[in-house]
């Protein structure tokens, strides 16, 4: 409640200020502050691109003033200040200037922006949604902020390599509906494709960071976790979840298998708690729909030594809340039996959340945010691997061994995390 | 120098069951809220996991979740010509601290008094003439009914996931509950828990003597459970580590898992945890609270100034903040006037341990639950006829084993060496079939002339502010009501097969180094007469018409339950009042 009054606070002192500008507003400002259609379109389109993720300062919380650090696997790339400021904002971009930047990564003053910026997804979206996006951010108060974005080691830092990756790689163009599936299936692969930008953290990606086109949405990790499999893949997959398991999830953080932690708690708690049924009906259409491929991956034998130990662990520390055959407790605490963040291709979730904890999102329909301990500090490398690698191979999961040597990998690149 | 802070409508000192309750009544209502703990703060996953949540070292024998008595603590004495002395260890009862309070590491035995009651003193005399009672016995009726609070009852029962079996629905008597208790509006909301093997058999001894078992109510989930505000819990592993425990499952109502997840998330709520309130500040008039004084880690001095002041700690420092801050007439046992540190009660608990035939019995006894039990009521309360007995009051009792934790269980029959090796062959032999429940026998205790609370003359704590002294003892009613149910409830155990039976009775002089319960009850008690009473009926002070006490403060005795039921349905009752009368017409709910 409290947020919408804010918001609308908001929207209303920054109209005020916009009249006062109006004389001064640049050439080609087709949209106008009254079109509140146009606005409010944006504002969601907004809340669907998790726009203000990025671009706000967990530490300032300054709404769209940028300079949190996006990580990417070559360094961070400070989000810009995308208020209507004009000296440090983007109050003096013209409508294609703000279409260029959002839709092919392309700067008005011809610089080439990174990737960190999901323009590669962002150019599915229409010119109209992102004139939409650009009228709503008009209307946010206008915040003097400079942000230094590139914050890239040599040689990622020089600017004009971004020419060669977009021409190998970048692909502009709009989402181009599928006439054989339904209205539902196109909005659904318009969100994802486009503002949703799921394919940022969930698709595989090459050695510069580009997407694998042939195995999209089959997982990637990122930012210390492991962003799972969303194809349809019963093994890796959403295959054992409903259409109405994603909506649940999206739109509360939790369904009856799995509960939103990392950065898909974030994603959850700004951006798809906040969108429209009929929109996360949609996405869950089209995810549904995305083929996978299990790698047909040979699973530990049961009498293995770190199966026999690693039951042993489970039985006494894990089985009291996820139970003696892994089903926990629905909406409460996770399914290990049914999850594919169990067994993916990596076990950089299970390794984090066992050695880390992790604290599940909270959202007005599912309030009790429970967390799972840390049990690093208590379990040795190999005790941490032997009992990952029995949740990993055991109700139905098949994947390869964890050696107490990945526990120790991951254990000091955790170290270094602050998140 | 003090500080002041921007002015909220509502303060609230003490973040456990009522204060959490009432905060999110009045952040509901609109109200800006600010509730200020003195302890820390306090989640499951970080501060009582699974990982260690089952440390009984830690927990149970150095008591970490509990206040510490170098921080603040109590001066004790049994007699008024005796000196009372600090106490410097917890022994009879285990102040909280922290976030969630009591809420955190109570057994979650969740009971409604019975409807006499509330009426205790009206009734008794109806019942036996007014000379039956003791002279100095000071009971009086509550002012309010069991058939007002019971919408309370059972909204707290209903956030808690209360698993149990009804005894009275709507006036029909129902098989396998409690046939004592005052009708209930609904059933619980989640079937009782299962029992074990020795409350099983304690269940069948005591319907073989004609009484009327039932399991005990608990807040320890039998299954995964929804609250009305949207909170998940999940079930109970039964792994016997609850009282003086967190519960790292989710499986314990707690305010952690009830109402704090949903409160947290209120623009208008805001909690302040490592703050200790050191006043109630009223103005020149003395009738209104402007606010509170509080003092964080850092030696600051905070003013905060409210609408509406809610006193919500512990019994004991709910009491010493209204005579520290000057709000009530502090009592004096001589002249029999003043409110404010009378009618302070405790308990009378005492237990049967008994030894079965470690080749026929297995018990088990490490599969339990806080509030698991099988439990009579045939002798608590005004259930029996007291007439031939010489005295009023009694309590439930019940095998009510909550644990088998090792360095505690360690049952061995009368006569066996203290220590060495024979010590330890008993304890090994008599570990799984000796039954001892934790308090077998939950007893009242009724309210005397020379049972009260005040400043202790000559100890101070670290700001210079006289500790509350406690001079209690036991009265000679509450000794013969405790051995007439010792003696009924070893009846059982023998009836059950045990072939050893020891009998603890309580007795005299009350002892403070030994654990009863943490129930301590009165010293701002509710009531009709501001002359007997600090609070009235809506647990609002007489004096400061915008100060409201919760808690077991306001017992103006203590029945033979667990109080967090009532006392947290009285909180849920003042509430209401507040919400839908004291808001649109700020002044006395009641005229004095």
């Amino acid at each position: 409640m409290r947020d919408t009054a804010r918001r609308w606070r908001m929207v209303c002192a920054a109209l005020t200020v916009l009249a006062a500008l109006c004389a001064t507003w640049p050439a080609g400002a087709a949209q106008s502050p009254q079109n509140f259609a146009q606005i409010e379109r944006g504002r969601y389109l907004t809340v669907a691109a998790d726009c203000a993720a990025c671009h706000t300062d967990p530490v300032r919380r300054t709404p769209f003033a940028g300079g949190r650090p996006v990580e990417t696997p070559f360094g961070a790339v400070a989000a810009a200040n995308i208020t209507p400021d004009r000296e440090t904002g983007i109050g003096g971009w013209s409508d294609s200037d703000f279409e260029r930047a959002v839709r092919e990564g392309v700067m008005p003053d011809g610089k080439r922006l990174y990737p960190a910026m999901p323009y590669p997804y962002f150019t599915h979206m229409s010119r109209a949604d992102v004139l939409a996006i650009r009228a709503y951010l008009a209307t946010v108060a206008p915040v003097h902020h400079v942000v230094r974005s590139n914050q890239l080691p040599f040689p990622f830092n020089i600017r004009a390599l971004m020419r060669l990756w977009d021409a190998w790689y970048f692909e502009p163009g709009e989402y181009k509906s599928n006439p054989g599936k339904s209205p539902a299936w196109n909005r659904g692969g318009y969100l994802v494709e486009g503002p949703g930008h799921c394919a940022a953290c969930h698709s595989p990606k090459n050695f510069l960071g580009a997407d694998r086109a042939e195995q999209r949405f089959r997982g990637y990790s990122l930012q210390g976790w492991f962003a799972p499999d969303i194809t349809n893949d019963p093994q890796r997959g959403l295959g054992n979840w409903s259409q109405t398991d994603i909506v649940e999830y999206l739109k509360t953080g939790h369904n009856r298998l799995a509960a939103a932690s990392g950065p898909m708690a974030e994603e959850v708690a700004h951006s798809s708690s906040k969108m429209s049924d009929a929109d996360l009906e949609a996405i869950a259409t089209y995810l549904k729909d995305q083929r996978g491929q299990s790698e047909s991956a040979r699973s530990v034998a049961k009498d293995d030594r770190y199966m026999k130990v690693g039951a042993a662990i489970y039985a006494d520390r894990c089985a009291a809340c996820h139970k003696a055959d892994g089903t926990g407790v629905p909406y409460l605490i996770p399914n290990l039996a049914q999850s594919s963040s169990v067994d993916s291709r990596l076990p950089l979730t299970a390794l984090r959340v066992i050695l880390r904890g992790a604290r599940s999102v909270a959202t007005p329909a599912e309030p009790t945010g429970p967390a799972m301990p840390s049990f690093g500090w208590q379990l040795s490398n190999a005790q941490v691997a032997a009992v990952t690698t029995y949740i990993r191979n055991s109700w139905g999961h098949a994947a390869a061994r964890v050696t107490a040597e990945d526990v120790g990998k991951a254990r000091s690149s955790l170290a270094e995390r602050t998140d | 120098m003090t500080q002041k802070l921007p002015a909220k409508d509502v303060a609230i000192i003490g973040l456990g069951w009522t204060g959490s309750i009432v905060a999110n009544e009045l952040t509901d209502e609109g109200l800006d809220v600010v509730a200020i703990e003195r302890g820390p703060w306090r989640d499951t996953a970080t501060d009582y996991p699974p990982s260690y949540a089952a440390d009984e070292l830690r927990y149970r024998i150095r008591h970490e979740l509990f206040l510490r008595p170098e921080q603040t603590t109590f001066t004790f004495r049994n007699k008024m010509d005796q000196t009372a002395l600090p106490i410097r260890t917890w022994g009879a009862f285990m102040p909280p601290n922290g976030v969630g309070g009591g809420g955190v590491h109570w057994n979650s035995e969740t009971w409604r008094f019975l409807p006499s009651d509330f009426t205790l003193r009206t009734h008794l005399t109806k019942r036996y003439g007014a000379h039956f009672l003791p002279a100095d016995m000071t009971i009086q009726d509550w002012g309010v009914t069991y058939e007002e609070l019971e919408p309370h009852y059972d909204r707290f029962e209903y956030l808690c996931g209360t698993c149990g079996t009804a005894g009275n629905l709507q006036g029909h008597i129902q098989e396998g509950g409690n046939p004592f208790e005052g009708p209930r509006s609904r059933p619980y909301p989640n079937p009782a828990q299962q029992q074990p093997f020795s409350h099983t058999l304690f269940a069948k001894a005591a319907r073989e003597l004609g009484y009327k078992p039932f399991p005990q109510p608990s807040g320890n989930m039998s299954r995964a459970y929804t609250n009305p505000l949207g909170v998940r819990m999940g079930p109970c592993t039964y792994c016997g580590f609850c009282e003086w425990f967190g519960c790292g499952n989710y499986s314990k109502a707690s305010p952690q898992t009830t109402i704090l997840p949903v409160l947290l998330r209120k623009p208008n709520f805001q909690a302040r945890d490592n703050s200790e309130v050191i006043r109630i500040n009223t103005d020149r008039s003395g009738k209104r609270a402007t606010g509170v004084t509080f003092v964080d880690t850092a030696g600051n001095e905070w003013e905060q100034p409210a609408q509406i002041v809610i006193l919500s700690a512990y019994t004991v420092f709910n009491v010493q903040l209204l005579l520290l801050s000057g709000i009530g007439r502090p009592y004096d046992p001589v002249a029999n006037t003043g409110v404010i540190g009378r009618n302070f009660t405790h308990q009378t608990t005492s237990d049967v341990t008994s030894f079965f035939d470690p080749a026929k019995y297995i018990f088990n006894p490490f599969i339990a639950s806080g509030s698991i039990g099988m439990c009579i009521d045939e002798f608590n309360g005004d259930n029996f006829d007291h007439g031939p007995h010489g005295f009023v009051g009694g309590g439930y009792m019940g095998q009510v084993q909550t644990n088998g934790r090792p360095i505690e269980t360690t049952p061995v029959p009368p006569g066996t060496p203290k220590w060495g090796a024979k010590w330890k062959e008993a304890v090994r032999e008599n570990y799984q079939s000796a039954v001892k429940p934790g308090t077998g026998v939950h007893g009242s205790m009724y309210s005397y002339r020379d049972v009260y609370l005040d400043l202790d003359p000559t100890y101070r704590d670290r700001f210079g502010r006289p500790l509350v002294r406690m001079t209690i003892d036991f009265h000679d009613n509450e000794l013969k009501q405790n051995a007439f149910l010792t003696d009924k409830f070893a009846e059982i155990f023998r009836t059950m097969g045990a072939r050893q039976i020891l009998k603890e009775y309580r007795k005299g002089p009350y002892d403070i180094t030994a654990y009863q319960t943490t129930h301590l009850c009165g010293g701002a008690v509710m009531g009709t007469d501001p002359k007997t009473s600090a609070l009235n009926r809506y647990l609002q002070s007489w004096d400061v018409p915008n100060l409201f006490v919760m808690g077991a403060t306001a017992f103006p005795h203590n029945a033979g339950y667990n109080p967090t039921g009532t006392v947290a349905a009285l909180a849920y009752w003042s509430a209401a009042q507040i919400r839908s009368r004291y808001l649109k017409n700020p002044g006395p709910l009641v005229d004095a």
